[in-house]
């Protein structure tokens, strides 16, 4: 049973890290495998009575089959449709019967379930958890009604909302050739013909032991972790037709792309710009990191950063602007940029001021106080954070399930406070390239621009 | 296996989860007489504070519609010798975090701070509360932002919805109209109306305040003296209570698209009412949480009307109703509006079941103790029931006021204050066929 053994890896990660008593105390973290491949992750927080509990599938949007788009986020739904044991719409009914709550989520690269509920209710819902990786049960109707259901979001959440439109077209513009280019809810044309079949072959494949997280969080001890996996998870057999997620590649990209959607619903016209960038691997996470101190000069700080303040404060060309980067990608991602012109400026005038201030920010480089001052705050969030079990439980979830390893995860701090205005700098040299990146304007339909 | 482990369940409700020593709340009273609500906990080396001054936009003076929001949104924009973009540098140095927002019934006050900093965290803070600019400069950038929001709410549905709403329930009292302003309005602040609101919203006769983490009742005490003490002892007037009105009939406002967002309402029930917890759970039972409600049963998952359904008991300082919403294709809107029509007759006449009664009374027991994980949630809760009047003792003793609600409590309820004809409805989108026939 030495492969069950779990390592105790905070208090090593806590000395290695110089990290405070109370900070190592609320971000205990173990790890350790089942024999079938499940990989297990506990983080101890025992200040009130409550565990969160999440299965992170490592299969998601970008991993279905051409022409089946949104299958991955339709088979999420079609989770609750039962088990022989638990009838149709049944899961959250037993879940909140005992106060809890529960959700699923889909992206590119996962699809996770959750629950929330008291600790001494851990055994029920890995009980409910561990059944329908196995055996869930589609009736037709069940899921003719919840394509309906799905339909329904897909018109409520983009096809209601310009700004959802453009991002859609947007990253379809941006990948040329890799699966990202495609919308985790799928085109309305291939939802509508997805079938039950469908459905269950992409279930059959990729739902399985050893291909899916654990993550539980909160008031329990690793050890009754272990137990409890061991007898719910572990007698799953695991999946033989799990492979390396090796998705098609973007060819070299040679040329800027842009993009007008006007649309008559639009209050707010904006420019918006991604640029491909780097992902965090594992072992691999100082250009991220880089990056990620990059988005926080340009933007990070509504007042005091480079975009607002040039922007917003100096010229009054803007009134919004912003910088964002998240690093947790399997494959190549995006870095962005936007800017909410002010009253009577144009976008074609904002996204100049924007490059003017990008070319002069490359030319005079990092404010050193600032840099000073995004490092602190980073430093922070690590207290800040600890606060939030369930925020917790997510971060590891979501970097597990994108190629990233707990270590990963444990050294991403002391990385981040690692880097230096000369990695920021060759960071921004190598993003901000206009024939990597995709333009979207946004405006009011019949704008003058 | 499922099967017994099913069965087993129905054992495991009847566990009352006791509530730990984490929530044990200290009543302080700084040595200035502040009074304040703490969960003192020294796991992680930070305090969550949070302070909540009774009134908010509902104290907009006649004519200044939009003021006390765009006040609240200028309090970090600068305060004694630092402009905005210093006092933004001093805040961030420190790594301190401050929220200023405000809503129909207070504004409200949230900061996290590192026990290293906490001196020069809460000095920053005090300064921003008591010495706030309004720089000719930020009145004018924050406005701008303010306008483009009330520009986007113009053309999201789900806020014409709301506003339509409240319009229609609470007419001419400050309840029924963004507290946002109307563009107009606020194009019309001068900085004297802002200092105006500020002294009217911001003073101590108004302020409950919270606090959870590493800090003690001693210090914190010390502490509120310092950030609050020399707030002025009164402010503005609070407004007066009102009757809602709910006419029964449909509003309808264009909007293009496929789908047309539904928002519907009546009256509700006041927390101080005996019935309040049965309300809460007709409430739960009617389109309440859990994805178990007899409308999500009806309207989603028979019919696959819509992605999601729900209804809440919402209970202002001075109006409650019962309202819900839900958003379907335009061609399917006059089926959902029906459907929630005979749910809503359905429980009135013929009440509900035995069974929901248990099953709600299971999660809302069960869930209620969940809230408190977390510094922050805690000081945001703790607040909050400070304005509702509770007592400390009121998170041990809530779960035994839930369980003591009958079948019988519900279902009277559930005659008296649900009333089908008085279902009042607003329609934005392009709905055909939905209007009242009049």
């Amino acid at each position: 049973m030495s492969e069950l053994s779990w390592i105790n890896r905070w208090s090593l990660a806590a000395l290695a890290l110089g990290l405070s008593v109370g900070q190592a105390l609320a971000d205990k973290v173990s790890t350790f495998a089942l024999d079938n491949g499940m990989q297990v992750v506990v983080i101890e927080d025992h200040r009130a009575p409550v565990v969160v509990h999440m299965v992170w599938y490592k299969i998601g949007a970008a991993d279905e089959s051409p022409g089946h788009s949104g299958i991955a986020h339709f088979l999420e739904h079609l989770m609750f449709q039962g088990t022989k044991a638990v009838p149709p719409e049944q899961f959250s009914k037993i879940v909140a019967a005992q106060g809890g709550s529960d959700n699923a989520f889909t992206s590119t690269d996962y699809t996770a379930y959750f629950q929330r509920v008291a600790s001494d209710r851990l055994d029920l819902v890995m009980t409910l958890e561990s059944d329908r990786m196995r055996n869930l049960n589609l009736t037709q109707s069940d899921v003719d009604t919840e394509r309906n259901v799905i339909l329904d979001e897909r018109a409520q959440r983009t096809d209601s909302d310009p700004g959802s439109l453009l991002s859609e077209q947007m990253a379809a513009a941006q990948y040329m050739n890799h699966p990202y280019g495609i919308p985790v809810i799928g085109w309305r044309h291939e939802i509508e013909g997805l079938s039950r079949q469908d459905a269950l072959d992409f279930y059959h494949a990729n739902y399985a032991p050893n291909n899916a997280i654990l993550i539980v969080a909160g008031d329990v001890t690793p050890q009754d972790v272990l137990a409890l996996a061991k007898k719910h998870y572990g007698p799953i057999p695991p999946s033989d037709k799990i492979h390396d997620r090796i998705r098609p590649s973007e060819p070299p990209q040679l040329a800027e792309r842009r993009l007008v959607l006007a649309d008559e619903r639009v209050a707010q016209p904006y420019v918006v710009r991604n640029y491909l960038a780097a992902e965090r691997n594992s072992g691999d996470q100082k250009d991220a990191a880089a990056l990620t101190m990059l988005a926080q000069l340009l933007g990070g700080n509504r007042a005091t950063s480079v975009l607002p303040r040039a922007l917003e404060f100096d010229q009054k060309i803007a009134t919004y602007t912003e910088a964002s980067y998240d690093g947790v990608s399997l494959d190549q991602t995006t870095f962005t940029l936007a800017a909410v012109p002010a009253d009577g400026v144009t976008l074609d005038q904002v996204e100049k001021a924007m490059d003017a201030v990008l070319d002069q920010f490359l030319k005079t480089g990092v404010d050193a106080e600032e840099f000073t001052r995004i490092k602190a705050q980073v430093k922070a969030d690590q207290i800040y954070g600890s606060d939030n079990t369930q925020g917790l439980a997510h971060r590891y979830g979501m970097a597990l399930a994108s190629g990233l390893t707990v270590q990963d995860v444990q050294a991403w701090p002391d990385l981040l406070q690692a880097v230096t205005a000369e990695d920021v700098m060759a960071a921004a040299k190598t993003v901000l390239d206009r024939r990597q990146a995709v333009t979207g304007w946004l405006q009011m339909e019949g704008a003058a621009q | 296996m499922m099967v017994r482990t099913l069965a087993l369940m129905g054992a495991l409700i009847c566990l009352a989860l006791p509530l730990r020593a984490a929530v044990a709340i200290q009543e302080v009273t700084s040595p200035g007489g502040i009074k304040a609500w703490l969960v003192e906990n020294h796991d992680i080396p930070f305090t969550a504070l949070n302070i909540r001054f009774k009134g908010g936009t509902s104290l907009d003076a006649s004519g200044k519609r939009g003021a006390v929001n765009l006040m609240t949104a200028l309090i970090e924009e600068g305060a004694g010798d630092l402009d905005s973009q210093a006092f933004a540098a001093a805040r961030d140095g420190m790594a301190a975090e401050f929220g200023f927002s405000s809503d129909s019934d207070g504004v409200s006050v949230s900061a996290r701070f590192l026990t290293e900093t906490s001196a020069q965290a809460t000095g920053l803070l005090h300064l921003a509360l008591t010495q706030p600019r309004f720089d000719a400069q930020a009145i004018e950038r924050v406005r701008g932002q303010v306008l483009q929001n009330i520009a986007s709410s113009a053309k999201d549905p789900d806020t014409i919805a709301g506003d339509l709403l409240s319009q229609a329930a609470f007419g001419d009292h400050p309840y029924g109209s963004s507290g946002d302003g109307t563009a107009d309005s606020v194009q019309a602040l001068t900085r004297d109306d802002l200092l105006a609101a500020y002294h009217g919203a911001l003073a101590r006769d108004r302020i409950y305040v919270a606090a959870a983490g590493d800090i003690s009742a001693a210090d914190l005490g010390l502490m509120l003296d310092k950030l609050l003490g020399d707030l002025p002892a009164t402010g503005a007037p609070q407004p007066a209570d009102l009757a809602l009105t709910a006419k029964g009939d449909v509003t309808q406002q264009s909007f293009p698209g496929p789908q047309s967002t539904i928002s519907f309402y009546q009256g509700g029930i006041q927390f101080e009412d005996p019935d309040y917890f049965a309300a809460t759970i007709l409430n739960e039972i009617l389109g309440g949480n859990g994805f178990s409600s007899r409308l999500m049963n009806e309207v989603r998952e028979k019919r696959g009307l819509t992605y999601g359904i729900d209804t809440s008991l919402a209970a202002y300082e001075h109006a409650e109703l019962l309202a819900g919403s839900v958003a379907t294709s335009n061609e399917k809107a006059a089926e959902t509006m029906q459907v929630i029509r005979d749910v809503w007759a359905d429980v009135a006449k013929n009440g509900v079941t035995q069974k929901e009664v248990d099953d709600t009374k299971t999660y809302l027991t069960g869930a209620y103790p969940l809230r408190f994980d977390g510094n922050k949630r805690i000081a945001s809760i703790l607040v909050g029931m400070q304005m509702l009047g509770l007592p400390v003792t009121y998170p041990a003793e809530r779960n035994a006021k839930v369980e003591a609600v009958t079948l019988q409590d519900v279902n009277r309820v559930a005659a008296a204050l649900l009333t089908p004809d008085k279902l009042t409805f607003v329609v934005v989108g392009d709905a055909v066929g939905v209007a009242s026939g009049n």
